[in-house]
This record gives C-alpha cells, structure tokens and sequence, in this order.
C-alpha cells in the first residue's frame, strides 16, 4: 500500500484533478448537512446517513421524503437511484482488488465520480490508483462537508457559484477520451438521449438504468452486420 | 423511524455496491458480456451527466447550468485541463444567474 500511496501522491495531475472535483462536491454536502437539519432529521442522524449511505442524489431524496412523511417512499425511492451501482460493480470490479477486504472496503467507496475517474485511465494499475484516490478524497470531502452543514446551518445555495454545473462537466471531461471509440459512443450516446427523454416520465433512478438499453445498438447490428456489409 | 430508513437505504446501497462487484469476480461471464461491461458504465455515465445537466429533481434546470455545462464540454472536447473545464462551467453558470439569467 505504500508502494500505492506514493504512487498517487506522485501523479500529481490526477490528485489536482480529484481535488478540483472534490471541492465542488465538498460545497453540494455543506449544504446536505444544512437541508437535513432544516428539514428536522437530527444532527447526528444526518452525519450518520452521509457515512453509510455515501450517496449523494439519494441522500438528497431520502431527507426530502422523510420531511414529506413518507418514510418508506425515502427507502425505495432512494434504492431506486442507487441501483446503478450494480451493473457499476460489473463493470469496474477487476478494478477494485481481489483481496476480501479490498473488495469489502472498496464496494463502498463505489461512485458516480470513482468509476469515471477509474475509466479515464489507460491502464489497470492507473484505473485502481484513480478509483481509490477518488473514492477516499470523496468519502472524507463529503463527511466533513455534511457535519460542516449541520453545524453552520444554511451559508448558500451550491448553485449561487455554479457548482451545479460542476459535476455534469466533470463527467463529460472523464468521459470523452471513452466516446473516442465510435462504437462506445454510439452506445452512451443512445443510452444519454433515452434518459433524458424518459426522466420527465419515470421515477428518478429508471432513467439511467433505461440507457443501458443503448448496448442494444451494438447487439442489433452485429446480426444485421454482414448483410449490409454485402 | 429516520433511523431506520437510513439504515435500509444503506443496506441496500451497500448491497447493490458489493453484489457487483462479486458478481464479477464469481460468474463466469461470456467474452461477448464482458466486452459490454465497460460500455454499460459509460453509457450510464453519459446519462447521469445528461439528466444532470438538463434536470433538476426532474424539471428543467433553466439555461445557466446547461450554458455552463456546454462550455466547460467544449473546453474539455479542445483538451483543456481538467481543472480548467470544471472551474469555467461552474463560472459560467455563476455569472449567467448574476445577470439574472437561470
């Protein structure tokens, strides 16, 4: 593990990347810690949800849902949305270790910006340094962030400084060496335009599991292939 | 009551988290299937960064986080640092919703 510390700690670019991401997620659970408290879940209940559920959309969701008095809407709506986590866990768990409590450990620091940063990298020994820098930074950022905001209370809206716009962009900068191949792109292209069209529609959380419907671009033309091709 | 549902959603939540990550190590998947694998977490990537940059809790967000979200895609499409497009797309959308365009 030292090897790997000093190995992440000597990538500069990916540790100013992470932190340049980290901040804006550090500014979004500030203000979950503050809208959990406002919204009457106590102080230490708060900071526990950010520690087990570490799930940022969810956690946002849960406490609205709590505060509207639908208890068990909060727990499916919010499994709901985490349950892209899964094919998530499919995709990128070579990445994370073999060793029990790597993968033990590790499965919780599972998220939307660990598996971008992981999938940015060329290489497996690049791909398992990034997700564990990401996963760890984001993990600390986000929990001192949610007790910062139960204890300042509400000190402004993320999206007075745009931070709103931060993480979409951070995504789409992760993403774009991947869409270089045209066959990956047209699969999470499909798969971004039906979830944006179904999310008017559908509970939050289907949308993004209906773009995995976009690996059926590449499944159908496979068997159509060598007759076009004639 | 709040306790518990904190506690059901991070079982599930772990449970999702961890039955992926096995499931890879345990089932032997076909080399077609794994070949999708990258291609499922990219095309669920590009999805959260849509809805993200369309919706918020599921109405439009107004124009200043799209216009900033363009801005900082078109930097990162030119390859400018990291740093760079996260900074300007937030900094647009800023300075859009200062002018009093949201």
């Amino acid at each position: 593990m030292t090897v790997g510390a000093r190995s992440i700690l000597g990538d500069r670019s990916l540790v100013r990347d992470v932190a340049a991401l980290g901040l804006a997620v550090f500014a979004v659970s500030i203000s979950f810690g503050a809208i959990a408290v406002a919204a009457g879940i106590p102080a230490g209940l708060t900071i526990l949800m950010s520690l087990v559920v570490f799930a940022g959309g969810s956690q946002f969701l849960a406490v609205g849902l709590i505060a509207a008095g639908n208890p068990f809407a909060a727990i499916f709506a919010g499994l709901l949305l985490n349950a892209r986590h899964l094919p998530f866990g499919l995709a990128i768990g070579e990445v994370i270790g073999t060793r029990w409590w790597q993968r033990l450990v590790g499965a919780h620091l599972l998220i939307d910006e660990s598996v971008a940063f992981a999938l940015a990298q060329p290489d497996p020994v690049r791909r398992r340094l990034a997700y564990w820098a990401t996963g760890c930074t984001l993990f600390v950022l986000w929990n001192i962030g949610a007790s910062l905001g139960v204890l300042l209370g509400n000190v402004g809206d993320p999206a007075r400084l745009g931070l709103d716009a931060a993480f979409p962009a951070g995504l789409i900068a992760l993403l774009l060496p991947t869409l270089r191949d045209p066959t990956v792109r047209l699969v999470a292209l499909t798969g971004a335009l039906v979830a944006l069209v179904t999310t008017p529609i559908l509970p939050a959380g289907l949308p993004v599991l209906l773009a995995l419907t976009g690996l059926l671009m590449v499944a159908l033309p496979r068997r159509t292939g060598p007759e076009a091709a004639s | 009551m709040i306790l518990a549902v904190i506690v059901g959603l991070a079982i599930g939540t772990y449970a999702f988290r961890l039955a992926g990550v096995v499931l890879r190590e345990r089932v032997a998947l076909p080399e077609r299937v794994q070949v999708l694998l990258p291609m499922a977490a990219a095309a669920l990537l590009a999805a959260l960064a849509a809805t993200a940059t369309f919706y918020d809790s599921g109405v439009f967000a107004g124009v200043a986080r799209p216009a900033g979200v363009a801005v900082g895609a078109l930097l990162a499409w030119r390859r400018a640092p990291f740093v760079l497009v996260v900074v300007a797309a937030a900094a647009t959308a800023a300075l859009l919703r200062l002018a009093g365009l949201d």
